[in-house]
């Protein structure tokens, strides 16, 4: 998952940018035709110091005053083309690029939702956000800049050795010979500057995660009088930070040194031989003067290469960093032929996992788990499955509260139901329906979910309830008055602007027990055929709670329902309970049944054994 | 009175109880949608500030900038050589070769060697002494924001949402750095090559000087224009990627709930339209570059014609040497090369003027619980005992803006008391814990430890005394073994696993992959939440306090968790003193005395039997909860 270092090799640089192609074929046209404006304006200004010559050895030499007036109108004319042809590169490319920049976000971000959730569970989202942000840019940048610029700059410096050895090979060939070490140094320092780049990087990373820590374990580090040892963990990462950054100083000191002495030397020496060859007659002084300039216009280009070079090795890790996440397979509906090929047999007929439940095969309704194992794919291959076989009926219209030890796998067997994650093995099914061959949306819109982390998001307190509500709910406002009067959330009438409050990362923060209550009201407001409530009352006080059960009672009667409990007082809101333990379900029945019959159920309910004494589970 | 009491219970809360600074519990502390500065992003900037912090970062290094300054001078100026050296040869060089004097020539290819090298080596020395610099402010800058963001309060940094806080440390100092690193060279080269060259070609030649200089007028227009029109459209464009992101990273930390309520389309529909907002801005400051370069270009371009002209006419003329000419023009193209560069300059520098006007806002911020200037030490307990007293002495606690949380109250615990505060949601219990820990400072009165006011204890001497274990458990990167040993860094792998014993927190951990060396941060998500708060107490048990305050800190346990827990303040911590905040009453089982706080205020207050067998509030409350338990 982390960067892997991309080897600098060209030809896989190139594959990766190649990747680009489906994004930039809408703007070819217009890429194309900047870069055939660019080759043009640059070379625009080589032209200028042969205009420069020709007044010198002309107009000037002949003493014309008047014929200079020719010369500097085209000079102006010329310097006029290269500022507009330059102006209408960009303008060019402009919005093209930002569109094709904004696609790409776009993508990513919609491939994103749909990516199965264990993807999201091994991916932090810095790195996500990092690739729909940086690398982004880095991306346009390289179609914005080196990728016309490199066919530029080489168009220019090659037109710009022609004319200089069609006006004298000698002096030619004094400049051209440093150009082949100064590209060999520039590409040796930029291979081991991008190497300190990349340290660089990751070091920027640690230290970001170290301040995100602090500042999202604030209360933790004021807590225990922590903040001197963060300070000095920040201080010793930033200092580290600071060598690699002094070694990139050191590197940039040196490319920039030899860029600024190589071609100096080269062109002395020309200037030189030139002033020799003046002074002797075999070439005139407006030539040296052309000579000359053309030389320092050319400098730019040559020094170019080599930072254009390492711009697009940046953008080629930045495509290839986009990619991997694009690359991933999103989750797909209805697998064809006949599902996954490592599904279980069904399950014995005689059920002796369930006793509390009849061979009834004639009556399919309802929530049911069948021989349902589940391990997380990234698992080490020794590590017994989370869930393992789990049989589990819900009669249409029921409740049955899971009960289970820190640990054991409860919240995970709810993510089974809406298709969170995919099961390893056996088969959920909804009313008959195995969940596996249903479309996502359909089975979405039928479970409705309250998970134990209540998240809202940056809308309103309306939006954000009715955000479980099917689209075309009738009544809206009714709904959601009755979705908030059963999640007893009557405090969001005060709120500054009601159900309208903003909030979320960038509106008003609430506390942990109002957020589960909007949570709450989110999973009922659709009065949804099948509900999974995940520990739904753990924040509330006890008021609020006997409060909000005797409504969600009201709601459970109508619905099929599956509860997460961790006490008494929620497991009483269901018509059974079935304990998990060690992966299986180990009992089914009522709260009373249990609290007599099964030591361990006594142990989690009571924090003391029922029945069998110092019968300590597990 | 009970009824009362249940309908302030459910609709009472209209805000955070453990948060006094959100102000919305106040009526009227907040008008909607306006006015605060924490909700836009934009803590008021005292006047100046932003120039202050500049001031401060780089006057310890005052000798080096000057140091950096002489360098440049003399790295321009052996730069700026290589013309006058082309006019010396081609108006000197050329007629004395003819007469057999070598010596000008000579004298020409030794000066250029060694402003080649002269220019290299300053070259070298410039980027690695300001490189120093730049590493040394940043260094400097960064744990600043560091040291002052952990010394802020608690009530700042309910207000100041985590996202911004990191990205003041990450990207505001990035664009920092961009500036420094890039921007700043280019501007001082590009101010110094324009003087230089200026006063090269009015000491060459008045007049062309002359033209040169009266080209400086309109570009310096144009970059005011473009300065201002620019400014525009990067607050827009930071403020539209600010939205992209918010959406991005929002969409990515509740994918679960974004999936189970099929938000995807929704969503998309909502990211492309901010995503469109941000490519228009984008679009809009690659176009506002275009028009800047070509207005630029076209200027020196005209100007260059001009001086050409001028200069060419007065040579034809006679009255000018044609190597002056030549010089002239090479020196041309040196003044306008930089002027794009300049642009982007420019577009570097609003950014990182925004940003240090951001950091020098965070870092106007004073923090609300000071560190004591002359720390004072706890006394030894008095006989050896473990606990300590608390005393609140006429404490009083309101928001800063005007709403009482706490009324003026006194409370004395005697030390080993384990006290148990109930109430509602929004009864101030939080603030109660919150005031004792020290997270903020009361608006009036003190709060002792055996006798000590705890603004005048050390941090380090607060916190052997008071430890606090909330609701939220968070666990930081590194191993369980490692977020355990947070409350004692010295202590040895024993003891953490004793503490985890003690809690029964060992056999959770003893199953995770790598047992007490598993990194949280890899199978994080796998940590249940009750597996968190039962590391969080590990944790503050093996901190081993004389105070421990429990602020709902057992809502995601279950029952034997909860036990676990009761059975540890019995043991581990026994003769400690303690206060529990809980929603449950399970834990009030254990107390040796109860408070009932409602509205802020202390109602009941007694032994457990005694307060159940009576009356009161929480006797109701008491006979509710037992109703639940069945």
């Amino acid at each position: 998952m982390p960067t892997t270092p991309v080897p600098a090799k060209a030809p896989s640089s190139a594959r990766s940018l190649l990747r680009l192609w489906p994004y930039v074929r809408p703007v070819r046209a217009r890429l194309l035709l900047a870069a055939v404006i660019a080759i043009t304006a640059s070379c625009l200004s080589l032209v200028i110091p042969l205009v420069l010559k020709w007044m010198v050895d002309g107009p000037v030499a002949d003493r014309d005053p008047g014929g200079v007036w020719l010369g500097a109108l085209v000079l102006l004319l010329l310097g006029i083309a290269e500022a507009v042809l330059f102006g209408i590169r960009r303008w060019l490319v402009s919005r093209p690029l930002a569109r094709l920049e904004a696609a790409m976000r776009g993508d990513l971000y919609a491939h994103l939702q749909r990516l199965p959730v264990a993807f999201h569970d091994r991916w932090a989202s810095g790195q996500l956000l990092s690739r729909g942000t940086t690398d982004l840019m880095l991306v346009r940048m390289f179609l914005q800049f080196p990728l016309t610029f490199l066919v530029v700059n080489g168009t220019t410096i090659l037109v710009g050795f022609i004319i200089l050895f069609a006006q004298d090979w000698l002096l030619a060939l004094v400049l051209l010979i440093p150009v082949v070490p100064l590209t060999v140094l520039i590409s040796y320092f930029e291979s081991r500057y991008a190497l300190a780049a990349r340290r660089a990087q990751d070091q920027i990373g640690d230290l970001t995660t170290l301040v995100e820590e602090s500042v999202l374990g604030i209360r933790v580090v004021k807590g225990f009088g922590r903040h001197r040892s963060q300070a000095r963990a920040f201080k010793e990462l930033s200092q580290e930070l600071r060598g690699t950054e002094l070694v990139k100083a050191r590197l940039l000191a040196g490319i920039w040194s030899a860029i600024t002495v190589i071609p100096e030397i080269a062109i002395g020496a020309a200037l030189v031989l030139g002033t020799v060859q003046v002074a002797d007659g075999d070439i005139s002084a407006g030539t040296l003067v052309a000579f000359l300039s053309i030389a320092l216009a050319l400098r730019w280009p040559v020094e170019s290469i080599g930072f254009l070079l390492a711009m697009s090795q940046e953008a080629a890790t930045a495509t290839d960093r986009y990619f991997e996440v694009l690359d991933e397979e999103r989750e797909r509906d209805t697998p064809v032929g006949g599902g996954s090929p490592e599904r279980a047999e069904p399950t014995n007929p005689a059920e002796p996992t369930n006793p509390a439940e009849p061979a009834d095969p004639a009556d399919r309704g309802g929530l049911r788990f069948e021989g349902v194992s589940f391990r997380y794919p990234d698992s080490a291959e020794g590590v017994p499955p989370v869930l393992d076989r789990i049989d589990l009926r819900i009669r249409p219209g029921e409740t049955l509260a899971l009960v289970g030890s820190t640990g054991s796998g409860k919240t995970t067997l709810t993510a089974l139901v809406p298709r969170l994650h995919e099961v390893t093995a056996g088969r959920i099914t909804l009313d008959g329906e195995d969940i596996a061959t249903m479309p996502r949306e359909r089975l979405r819109a039928l479970v409705s979910v309250a998970f134990e982390e209540p998240t809202l998001f940056s809308a309103s307190v309306g939006e954000n309830v009715l955000m479980g509500a099917a689209d075309g709910t009738a009544a809206p406002a009714a709904e959601l008055d009755r979705a908030l009067a059963v999640a007893q959330a009557g405090f969001v009438r005060s709120l500054p602007d009601g159900v309208d409050t903003g909030v979320g990362e960038q509106g008003l923060s609430l506390s942990g027990g109002q957020r589960q209550r909007l949570a709450l009201a989110r999973a009922v407001v659709g009065r949804p055929r099948f509900l999974v409530l995940d520990d739904p009352l753990s924040a509330l006080d006890v008021h609020t709670e006997a409060l909000v059960e005797a409504a969600l009672r009201e709601v459970l009667r109508e619905t099929t329902a599956l509860v997460v409990a961790h006490r008494p007082s929620t497991v009483l809101l269901a018509d059974r309970v079935a304990l998990l333990s060690g992966g299986r379900i180990a009992a089914v029945g009522t709260h009373q049944e249990l609290m007599r019959t099964n030591a361990e159920y006594a142990w989690l309910m009571s924090g003391s054994t029922g029945t069998g004494e110092g019968n300590h589970p597990r | 009175m009970t009824t009362a009491t249940t309908s302030s219970g459910a609709a009472g809360d209209t805000a955070r109880d453990d948060d006094p600074a959100a102000g919305s519990g106040a009526p009227g502390g907040r008008e909607p949608g306006a006015g605060d500065p924490f909700d836009q992003d934009d803590l008021p900037v005292p006047p100046g500030a932003t120039g202050a912090l500049l001031r401060s970062l780089l006057s310890p290094h005052r000798a080096r900038v000057l140091r950096v300054a002489l360098i440049l001078l003399f790295q321009q100026a052996a730069v700026q050589a290589g013309p006058l050296l082309v006019a010396y040869a081609i108006d000197r060089g050329v007629p004395a070769f003819r007469e057999r004097d070598y010596g000008p020539l000579i004298a020409v290819a030794a000066g250029y060697a060694v402003c080649a090298f002269g220019a290299g080596l300053l070259q070298y020395l410039f980027i690695s002494v300001s490189g120093r610099l730049s590493q040394d402010v940043l260094l400097e800058l960064r744990g600043r924001i560091f040291r002052h963001s952990q010394a802020l309060s608690v009530d700042f940094h309910d207000r100041y949402t985590s996202g911004r806080l990191i990205s003041r440390s990450t990207t505001d100092v990035e664009s920092l750095r961009e500036l420094l690193e890039e921007g700043l060279q280019e501007l001082i080269d590009v101010i110094l090559a324009f003087v230089y060259i200026s006063v090269l070609l009015l000491w060459l030649d008045l007049s062309m000087g002359g033209v040169a200089v009266a080209s400086f007028v309109p570009l310096y227009l144009l970059v005011r224009v473009y300065r201002r029109r620019v400014g525009a459209v990067y607050a827009e464009r930071s403020t539209a990627i600010a939205g992209v992101v918010v959406k991005f990273s929002e969409t990515l930390n509740g994918i679960r709930p974004v999936r189970a309520f099929r938000r995807e389309r929704a969503n998309d529909t909502e990211f492309q339209r901010l995503n469109a907002r941000h490519e228009r801005s984008n679009g809009d400051v690659m176009l506002e570059l275009a028009r800047y370069v070509v207005g630029s270009r076209l200027v020196a371009n005209v100007s260059v014609a001009a001086m050409v002209l001028w200069g060419a006419w007065r040579v034809a003329d006679g009255t000018l040497a044609l190597g002056v000419l030549a010089a002239a023009v090479l020196y041309l193209r040196r003044l306008y090369d930089p002027i794009d560069r300049l642009g982007m300059f420019l577009n570097s520098y609003e950014s990182a003027a925004a940003s240090l006007a951001k950091i020098a806002g965070l870092l106007a911020q004073t923090p609300s619980v000071p560190e004591p200037a002359h720390p004072v030490e706890l006394p030894p307990a008095p006989g050896g005992q473990p606990g300590r007293e608390v005393v609140f002495d006429g404490v009083r606690f309101t928001y800063r803006t005007g709403g009482e949380v706490l009324p003026r109250f006194g409370l004395t615990i005697p030390a080993g008391q384990t006290i148990a505060v109930v109430g509602s949601t929004g009864a101030g219990k939080s603030t109660l814990a919150k005031l004792l820990a020290r997270f903020y400072d009361p608006t009036e009165g003190r709060v002792l430890l055996d006798g000590v006011d705890i603004r005048e204890l050390s941090t380090a001497g607060l916190r052997r005394g008071v430890v606090m274990v909330t609701q939220e458990s968070f666990l930081f990167s590194g191993t369980v073994a490692e977020n355990i040993a947070i409350g004692a860094p010295d202590a040895t792998r024993e003891q953490i696993e004793d503490a985890a014993r003690a809690i029964g927190a060992h056999e959770f951990i003893s199953g995770l992959p790598d047992g007490y060396d598993t990194d949280v941060r890899k199978r994080g998500g796998r940590i249940s939440a009750g597996q968190r708060q039962l590391v969080a107490f590990a944790r503050a048990l093996l901190a081993d306090p004389s105070v421990l305050i429990l602020d709902e800190a057992t809502s995601s346990l279950d029952v034997p968790g909860e036990r676990a827990v009761q059975r540890a303040m019995d043991t581990v911590l026994r003769g400690r003193t303690a206060v529990v905040i809980a929603h449950r009453l399970s834990t009030v089982e254990v107390a040796d005395r109860v408070l009932v706080m409602e509205h802020g205020r202390i109602v009941e207050d007694g032994a457990p039997a005694e307060l159940i067998g009576g009356t009161g509030r929480f006797a109701e409350l008491h006979r509710a909860w037992r109703e639940s338990l069945v």
